[in-house]
């Protein structure tokens, strides 16, 4: 936060693609030892801007001003970036396994940067690369020059790739989603990272929808949707009592800290008037009971069926050795319960378990030790054909919708597929197809989706389709393994509002699967932490997140922004 | 997983050309000429109304001119009219061919693609991948070569060697079509709603492991008639004087530098069809008709 | 030649390599311990062993398939092995030569035994005797297949040669050169040699007088002939590598290898290139197999000796032994050739190795 002159200057930046701008009018600015925050959802051309400091849109770029201290980038021309790119602007971008060569030693690449910018001798680079691993906290970095980045963990890898953008000490880091899909340790050894350089003095920009990294990190932050600025300031002014609407509808999104059962999103979203594909054209308004009464109801709930939905003891699953990897265990001694009207959450880092139990407890893989019992029968294991007639009970969502609908299928085929439970008496009927509608309504979607297909559907739209299949023969339990990850702030805000409203409308149970700790948090009512298969700990999430037992929640809980 | 959209970089000098879904072209003309092909195959006195076997000694290695648009051959025949009734036989070569390697080849794949997991399906799975490993060890014209010579030269036999070679090009990639849609998320959403595995074959299975051999059946057709007219040219297919493109090569090379319009243009009409087949096969890919 | 192929038979589809699936380590205190270059080596030495015995035990059971297909379908073919090994029913061999095979291959014994036999006489090398052209089989594909290599070879270098160049200026160069190499690509593989091979001798032999039209047994005589053998397959090849090569381009990795100031050839010869070989390099059986189909043309076309020419007379004459011979030979430079593939792939890609 220094108040000396600022290092970028952007002023009226425009950036079109021929079909029409897609940054209009951004303005701002950074000095040395400041990071500034560029937040918007997709589409907003943030990413674009971000781009444009290192002239590489592949549009066409105009601006009143872009200078970066004494150089002036917006006539620059191939061979003049070449100089400023890697030298005096680094960019970082999301996950080090695909923006790092997959096929070449991390130290090469670093060498890279080293190569096309200094005078270096290659003994010389290579000394000034081990240096480079050595800041970004890189252990035995000399073992880890050869390796490429698959060969390492998440958090070394990222460690590499910062080490790769920052080689020569640019002045300017351009962060691109640096913490976005990243587990929550490896997104802790990101964010610490840049907060080292920006202590360092180096000007930091960093493009994020996360708005809890942002927090963390930033100074100042820049909001930006559908290629303009709306809304700039110092960063606790601008989360804390936002001034324009879209912020505002932003912040309140945001799950963390939302108790159980508050809204996320307005209750009524315009149907078609926002040319954003994520706001969704053909959402219509959904209303919930009112607010006061959803506690008494899940206690009447409760009260009712305090009986176990799903149940699950001992489940132990271990992949067998093939070639060079030895046994694996995925999931170790796992217990879990679930009742009626309750949400469970699943947490853990990749790796842990997590959707492996889920595939264990929705029947898609047998258990190799270990029981499940669904509404008191046994579930699993046991042969496919003497549960089949009980798989209406489950149902389940996805992180990535499309890759469950078969492509030939339209909403409506796919939906009335799900309602007649392949019955082939009832297709072609009226009923059905008014049950189709009826399904859409409940969460939320127009009629006319009905005959789309899925591809040309939006990230949200698709999701509540997903939800609509499950809802669709009645279930008493659905598994959610990350059903929000994929999507935007808002939108995600909507579904968990959808989500919220059938649990209280029906009663359902839901396992929750995610990283994301602030959704569990607000959506849970109890949660289990999984770590290398094992359940470390469980309980109610407010007494697990506030006063965490073991040292792996803790480390998850201090990881979060 | 991914806010994949925002982080994508906008392509700049690195880019290239991304057609739309529209009707470019290529595919129109491509279209027009295999149609002209079929009309030939089917009608060929619509375009070409003399006899094609009359011999003519009189108008023999006559260049292109007026009255023969393209040359006469060692006989006095246009070439014009042997090539467009010439047209019959190499296509319908060249499609029973792709009919029986696609339909040898989905068999298989299926067969192989349904394998692993228990016993009898990963002895099924296993003896069709070696199967498929030594049909491509013996790849293309040479399966075709050691299947005529078991069986002798002639049309039949070229069509079915043909078909025989097509068919493991077929094979791997339905198989590879099956063994992907069946590890889908697509299927196991159908096992969570609680369909019966007979059902998840017949309705969501096959019909989009099979998706594909509309496209990949046109693309192999243009390949199917060029190995076909090969073995034409290598004396091994239909028999003379029937006008069929690779065998009017063959004749033509010993005349080939007196009269080079008995080169040319056979071999012409074989990359025109061959192409035209291709861009179209690709144009149907382009639009969703293809392998993932 | 227009097919599109994916990987090989045995390996699992191409959807496997460059996904986000992290591996199972995620924090650093339980990633592996750091794999020395020691460590690393032992590692390569037993994966490298284990690939090879996997090889050439695949490539035994090939020839062996290949040995008794052609085994059954000698005698499947309607009438007398005898006959039918002699030239088939229209050779009018005469009574003694049927004899003499009979004895030679034991066609009275029971099934089993010639089997056996005949398998015991592949074992050691005795392809057996060309009727046709009196000589002994194994000695005689020994003189013709270097020929035939040394064109496939070239070919195949050629082929590499102009489809990353094609690629490259493809990706390059906008619009019209991607629509233009497209347009080529397209053409080149549907053009069947027989044609090409005639036209070129055509253009630069009888009109310009550049080139022989036959082999001549010199360099020179071989540049036509690789030629026409190449583009084919340099057409395929070519759709192949400039698709990846697209996806290569526009990858994370070439943005951040870009943002680091790397110039467009930096990138095309440091990054890409490496990228866009990989799924050729997979079909390089495939290519291989094309490529020895087309010889058999083009031997014929320019009238060069080699295996190619040797097969057609052989399947013309109907010469059983000597078309086993040469089958027995193909599947084994294919076998040959795709483990060279892979292991080049292997190279390139170490995480094929996973898979």
């Amino acid at each position: 936060m220094s108040v000396t002159a600022p290092l970028l200057v952007v002023d009226d930046l425009r950036v079109s693609f021929g079909s029409g701008p897609v940054v209009d009018g951004v303005s701002f600015a950074l000095a040395a030892g400041e990071c500034v925050a560029i937040v918007g959802e997709s589409g907003s051309g943030k990413s674009v801007t971000s781009r444009a400091l290192l002239g590489l849109t592949g549009g066409a770029v105009s601006s009143r001003r872009l200078t970066l201290g004494d150089t002036d980038l917006a006539g620059l021309g191939e061979r003049a970036w070449r100089r400023v790119r890697g030298a005096r602007v680094g960019l970082v971008l999301q996950d080090a396994l695909v923006s790092l060569d997959p096929l070449r030693p991390i130290g090469r690449e670093i060498d890279d940067a080293l190569r096309l910018h200094t005078r270096l001798t290659p003994r010389q680079r290579r000394e000034r690369a081990l240096e480079a691993l050595v800041e970004v906290g890189m252990p035995d970095p000399e073992a880890r020059l050869g390796s490429r980045s698959g060969e390492l963990s998440g958090g070394l890898r990222q460690r590499a790739l910062i080490a790769a953008a920052l080689a020569v000490r640019p002045e300017l880091v351009v962060a691109d989603e640096p913490t976005t899909a990243l587990d929550a340790e490896v997104q802790r050894v990101v964010v610490d990272r840049l907060r080292a350089l920006r202590d360092g003095g180096t000007a930091v920009l960093m493009i994020s929808h996360d708005l809890g990294v942002v927090r963390r990190l930033a100074d100042r932050v820049v909001v930006m949707r559908a290629g303009e600025v709306v809304e700039a300031g110092p960063t606790t002014e601008v989360l804390d009592a936002p001034e324009h609407e879209y912020t505002r509808m932003l912040v309140a999104a945001l799950p963390a800290g939302a108790p159980r059962g508050a809204r996320l999103s307005p209750p009524t979203v315009p149907s078609s008037s926002n040319r954003e594909p994520d706001h969704e054209p053909g959402h219509v308004a959904v209303h919930g009971p009112v607010r006061g009464s959803w506690r008494a109801r899940a206690a009447a709930a409760r009260a009712d069926d305090v009986r176990l939905v799903l149940s699950a003891r001992g489940l132990r699953r271990v992949f067998p050795a093939r070639g060079a990897v030895p046994d694996r265990v995925a999931v170790d001694d796992v217990s879990l319960e679930l009742r009626a009207g309750e949400t469970l959450g699943l947490v853990g880092a990749s790796g842990s378990g997590k959707t492996t139990t889920a595939r264990l407890l929705l029947g898609l893989d047998a258990p190799d030790a270990g029981t499940v019992q669904l509404l008191g029968e046994p579930w699993a294991p046991l042969h496919e054909r003497d549960r089949r007639a009980r798989r209406p009970l489950l149902g389940a969502i996805y992180q990535d919708p499309a890759s469950s609908f078969d492509p030939r299928l339209p909403v409506g085929r796919l939906l009335a597929d799900a309602l007649t439970g392949g019955d082939r008496t009832r297709v072609g009927s009226d009923a059905l197809r008014r049950d189709v509608l009826a399904l859409l309504g409940r969460v939320g979607l127009a009629a006319d989706l009905a005959d789309r297909g899925t591809a040309s559907l939006s990230g949200g739209q698709r999701q509540r389709v997903a939800i609509a299949r499950a809802l669709a023969a009645r279930p008493r339990v659905i598994v959610c393994d990350e059903p929000v990850s994929a999507l935007d702030v808002s939108v995600q805000a909507q579904v968990l509002d959808l989500l919220d409203d059938l649990q209280r409308e029906e009663g359902l149970a839901y396992l929750l699967i995610s990283h994301d700790l602030d959704v569990v948090g607000h959506m849970a009512d109890r949660v289990a932490v999984m770590q290398h298969g094992r359940v470390v700990e469980q309980g109610r999430t407010a007494e697990v997140f506030a006063a965490p037992r073991h040292e792996h929640t803790r480390a998850l809980l201090a990881a979060r922004p | 997983m991914s806010v994949a959209s925002s982080t994508r970089p906008p392509r700049d000098r690195l880019r290239s050309w991304q057609p739309r879904s529209r009707l470019r072209v290529p595919e129109v003309v491509a279209a027009v000429a295999l149609a002209l092909v079929v009309v030939a195959a089917v009608a060929p006195g619509l375009l070409a109304p003399a006899d094609p076997l009359a011999v003519s000694p009189t108008d023999a290695f006559t260049a292109p001119s007026l009255a023969h648009p393209l040359g006469t051959d060692e006989s006095g025949r246009g070439i014009w009219t042997r090539i467009v009734h010439g047209a019959g036989a190499s296509l319908a070569i060249g499609a029973a061919a792709t009919v029986i390697g696609t339909g040898l080849g989905v068999v298989l794949g299926i067969a192989a693609g349904f394998g692993g997991g228990r016993l009898p399906g990963r002895v099924a799975d296993v003896t069709v991948l070696r199967l498929l490993e030594v049909m491509f060890a013996l790849p293309g014209l040479l399966l075709a070569l050691v299947v005529i010579a078991f069986t002798g030269p002639g049309a039949l036999p070229a069509t079915v060697a043909v078909g025989l070679a097509t068919a493991p090009g077929y094979a791997r990639i339905v198989r590879s079509q099956v063994v992907r849609v069946r590890r889908s998320a697509m299927v196991e959403a159908a096992v969570v709603l609680g369909r019966r595995p007979a059902t998840v074959l017949r309705r969501h299975v096959l019909p989009n492991a099979l998706a594909p051999v509309v496209v990949l059946a046109t693309l192999g057709l243009g390949q199917a008639v060029v190995w076909a007219s090969s073995l034409s040219y290598l004396g091994l297919g239909a028999p003379p004087p029937a006008p069929e493109w690779g065998a009017m090569l063959s004749a033509g090379r010993l005349y080939v530098t007196t009269a080079w319009w008995m080169t040319v243009f056979p071999g012409l009409a074989v990359v025109l069809t061959a192409a035209s087949a291709t861009v179209l096969g690709r144009g149907l890919a382009r639009r969703g008709g293809g392998a993932s | 030649m227009t097919l599109p192929v994916p990987t090989e038979p045995g390996r699992d589809a191409a959807a496997g390599r460059a996904s986000s699936t992290a591996p199972p380590t995620t924090d650093d205190a339980s990633s592996p311990s750091p794999v020395t270059p020691e460590r690393r080596r032992r590692g390569r030495a037993a994966a490298a062993a284990r690939w090879l015995a996997g090889r050439v035990v695949g490539g035994v059971v090939v020839l062996w398939a290949v040995a008794t297909l052609v085994f059954f379908a000698i005698r499947l073919v309607p009438g007398d092995p005898a006959e039918a090994i002699l030239g088939g029913p229209g050779s009018q061999a005469s009574a003694e030569a049927l004899a003499l095979v009979r004895e030679q291959y034991g066609l009275g014994d029971p099934l089993l035994l010639q089997y056996l036999a005949q398998l015991g006489r592949l074992v050691t090398g005795d392809l057996g005797t060309s009727y046709s052209l009196r000589t002994d089989v194994g000695a005689l594909l020994l003189d013709q297949l270097p020929g035939t290599v040394v064109l496939a070879a070239c070919a195949l270098a050629v082929a590499w040669l102009i489809a990353l160049g094609t690629a490259w200026w493809a990706t390059l160069g906008g619009r019209v050169a991607a629509a233009v190499s497209s347009g080529l690509e397209v053409v080149a593989a549907a053009v069947p040699h027989f044609w090409l091979g005639s036209v070129l001798v055509l253009v630069l032999s009888t009109q310009l007088g550049l080139l022989p039209p036959v082999s001549t047994g010199t360099p020179i005589g071989l540049v036509l002939p690789v030629v026409t053998l190449a583009v084919p397959v340099a057409g395929f090849l070519g759709q192949v590598t400039r698709d990846s090569l697209l996806d290569a381009a526009s990858s994370p990795f070439a943005l951040s290898a870009r943002a680091r100031g790397e110039s467009t050839s930096g990138l095309f010869g440091r990054h890409l290139l490496r990228h866009a070989a990989l799924p050729g390099l997979a079909l390089s059986g495939w290519a291989f197999g094309s490529l020895l189909s087309g010889a058999v043309v083009v031997e014929s076309v320019f009238a060069r000796p080699g295996l190619g020419r040797t097969l057609l007379g052989a399947v013309t004459l109907r010469d059983i032994p000597l078309v086993t011979g040469v089958a027995l030979v193909s599947a084994l430079s294919y076998v040959v050739v795709v483990a060279l593939g892979d292991l080049a792939e292997r190279l390139v890609d170490p995480r094929v190795r996973a898979s």
